[in-house]
């Protein structure tokens, strides 16, 4: 019986049939942050339950971490009572805890990958949207709320109903400075913002199987902005060689036997899917995203929407979109000015995002007007990248070298835009106020275009500057 | 814990209009700095608020409404709890729109708070009833799959396993996934990540 990737995995982890239909699936790993975990320990408390399989649940600190100065106590009461509690609860449950004093702490889509906890054919649940990025490694993950952490805790397990599957198959090869950035956008862009509600993505094609762990993590970590609440590629080489020699996956023997079980989770040649969408890799341009939602972008090249051409029922929501971003119907997206450029996030601030990045900095110097700065996605990303140099690129060029962590995604720590700022940003979402200032604006594109536009001081193409390839 | 079976829900409506709906703007990230879920009902769309002069949260008109009626993919984004925690802590108590974001949808049934959906001009008409006449009472019921407005009815869905939780009393899944446990122990023996790979 031949069966996609998610099907194998959950039949795996499939515990029974709950009474109203939901299926009772035991998860595999669980990745935990300080934000969305604090009640969860208390409602277990209040109902006298332990942590059932604490050696599956693995903690990091991320979102609410300062990113300039990460000693403790932080200057941030808040944040240090937030981090105080999670350090408690870890020690009382007696889960590993990843902090900053350790050197392998970071945004917990960055280190389950670095540190080899995240592993084909595995169940995993985090308090976070953002878990879709380990289905890079052919995992089934998803984001979960606080009430579902305290069920993985207390009984490992979750009640779900199971997701249809929807293949995405992108072939051919990408242009020059086009990334898996762009190609994940635009993805978003053609099947909406809810047109993956109620699926998993499996994303396949001969592009996707060229593409490095970064990328495919990349592309999955923004399925949920496309609506899909989880997002695979199904395991191969280059998975298993990203795998060999972590802390945490199998060694010796043990990994050939781990390689055989992961290859056969796979989906298989002849897998039924409940819907299949082609994309051709040589068509997508580097892309930025003009509004409130990541699904209104446009490539580069391209002008905004014009209010008068779209359909009659859009308009009042366009309206509000361009109105918000300060943006005029039907203006060139290149050439907007800006006034902040991020580097950072679990979408792009790994090892390889921020190379692509020196290269176009290298040599250059961030427009006068610009605050720049680049925020590693983990403690391992930031000495790797010092180790080659890329901290002086970088602050040579005029950006901010900092600590990792969320940063300036999602603002809940010292690092957000102000007023009506303008911000280039790696990250993965537009919504208003997302970048900490409820009238801030959001231009997403790939950690090369926030380079170029750090440089040009306004939305450019990064395909004209001489690096880049 | 005791047996908590929702079946109807019973009040006025609040109507907020608008797609993509997103967890940011229902409680911004700032208001997730405390460890506790005390008091988000204050922020709850604290810069929508701030920005639209006439937001329905901000309308003493609506005070006390109970059914919040809301458009497409509502709830999208950050998978934060606190966004239905600070929708029912304000006093909302079921939601009736276009279609919902999953994980807001899963977080809700996990707090007890049902969402249904309703074809577009139903929500539609249902909002104008709610614009013009925000003391008009609904009646809405899990059993029957509908809403009550005066003397007509509008059918809603919702997805068989939530609506049977909310039914049963089973929404909060914790006692029922500790139930059986032996079940639980023998998939971790058989998976090869735990059991061992030789």
């Amino acid at each position: 019986m031949s069966a996609t990737l998610f099907e194998k995995v959950w039949r795996a982890h499939t515990v029974r049939a709950l009474g109203n239909g939901q299926t009772q699936l035991f998860i595999g790993l669980h990745l935990i942050h300080e934000v969305t975990t604090p009640q969860a320990f208390e409602m277990l408390r209040a109902r006298g339950w332990g942590v059932r399989f604490p050696e599956r649940t693995i903690a990091t600190v991320d979102h609410i971490v300062p990113t300039r100065d990460q000693r403790r106590p932080f200057l941030d009461v808040m944040a240090e009572d937030m981090l105080s509690a999670l350090e408690r609860n870890c020690r009382a449950a007696g889960i590993r805890l990843f902090d900053i004093s350790g050197g392998a702490q970071g945004i917990v889509h960055v280190i389950g990958p670095e540190l080899g906890l995240t592993q084909p054919g595995m169940t995993i649940a985090c308090g976070d949207s953002h878990t879709s990025t380990h289905g890079a490694f052919g995992a089934i993950a998803f984001g979960v709320g606080t009430s579902q952490v305290r069920d993985v805790l207390a009984s490992q397990c979750l009640a779900l109903d199971p997701l249809k599957v929807r293949r995405i198959r992108v072939s051919g090869r990408l242009g020059r400075g086009v990334y898996a950035k762009d190609v994940i956008l635009d993805i978003i862009r053609r099947l909406g913002v809810s047109g993956g509600v109620g699926y998993a993505y499996e994303y396949a094609g001969d592009t996707v199987e060229r593409m490095s762990m970064d990328e495919r993590m990349t592309i999955c970590n923004m399925s949920i902005e496309g609506g899909a609440r989880a997002g695979y590629v199904n395991p191969d080489q280059v998975t298993f060689d990203y795998l060999r020699g972590r802390r945490f996956a199998p060694d010796g023997d043990e990994f050939e036997a781990a390689c055989d079980w992961w290859r056969s989770m796979a989906s298989d040649p002849d897998a039924r899917y409940d819907g299949e969408v082609e994309i051709d890799a040589a068509a997508i341009e580097p892309t930025v995203t003009w509004g409130i939602n990541p699904g209104q972008s446009v490539h580069v090249s391209e002008t905004v929407p014009r209010v008068d051409e779209a359909e009659a029922a859009d308009r009042p929501s366009l309206r509000e979109a361009l109105d918000f971003m300060g943006l005029r119907d039907g203006q060139p997206i290149r050439g907007t000015k800006i006034d902040v450029a991020f580097i950072g996030s679990c979408t792009n601030a790994r090892l390889s995002d921020l190379r692509e990045a020196a290269t176009i900095i290298r040599g250059r110097h961030v427009a006068a007007h610009v605050t720049a700065l680049v925020v590693p996605g983990s403690q391992a990303v930031r000495l790797a990248a010092e180790r080659e140099g890329l901290d002086r690129v970088f602050t040579e060029a005029g950006f901010e070298w900092r600590g990792a962590g969320c940063s300036m995604c999602l603002a809940m720590n010292p690092d957000r835009l102000e007023g009506t700022q303008v911000c280039a940003s790696s990250s993965n979402r537009n919504f208003k106020g997302r970048q900490g200032s409820p009238t801030g604006r959001t231009l997403l594109m790939s950690p090369a275009m926030v380079a170029a536009a750090a440089i040009a001081g306004e939305v450019a193409d990064v395909r004209e500057f001489a690096h880049a390839d | 814990m005791p047996i908590d079976r929702i079946a109807a829900v019973e009040g006025t409506a609040i109507p907020l209009r608008g797609g993509n709906i997103d967890t940011d703007r229902i409680i911004p990230a700032r208001f997730l700095r405390a460890i506790t879920f005390e008091g988000l009902e204050r922020h709850l769309f604290e810069d929508d608020r701030a920005q639209a002069g006439d937001h329905p949260f901000a309308n003493p008109a609506h005070a006390g409404a109970t059914i919040l009626l809301v458009n497409a993919n509502f709830g999208c984004g950050s998978s934060r709890e606190h966004a239905p925690q600070a929708i029912r802590r304000w006093g909302i108590r079921a939601v009736v729109g276009e279609s919902f974001s999953e994980i807001f949808f899963g977080n809700s049934v996990a707090l007890g708070m049902p969402c249904l959906t309703a074809a577009r001009a139903v929500i539609e008409e249902l909002m104008q009833q709610a614009e013009r006449d925000p003391r008009r009472e609904l009646r809405l019921s899990l059993d029957a799959l509908h809403v009550v407005s005066g003397d007509r009815s509008f059918a809603l869905t919702m997805p068989a396993a939530a609506r049977q939780s909310f039914l049963d009393g089973t929404w909060d899944a914790t006692a029922l996934l500790l139930d059986k446990y032996d079940e639980v122990e023998s998939v971790a023996r058989r998976l090869p990540y735990l059991r061992g790979w030789s």
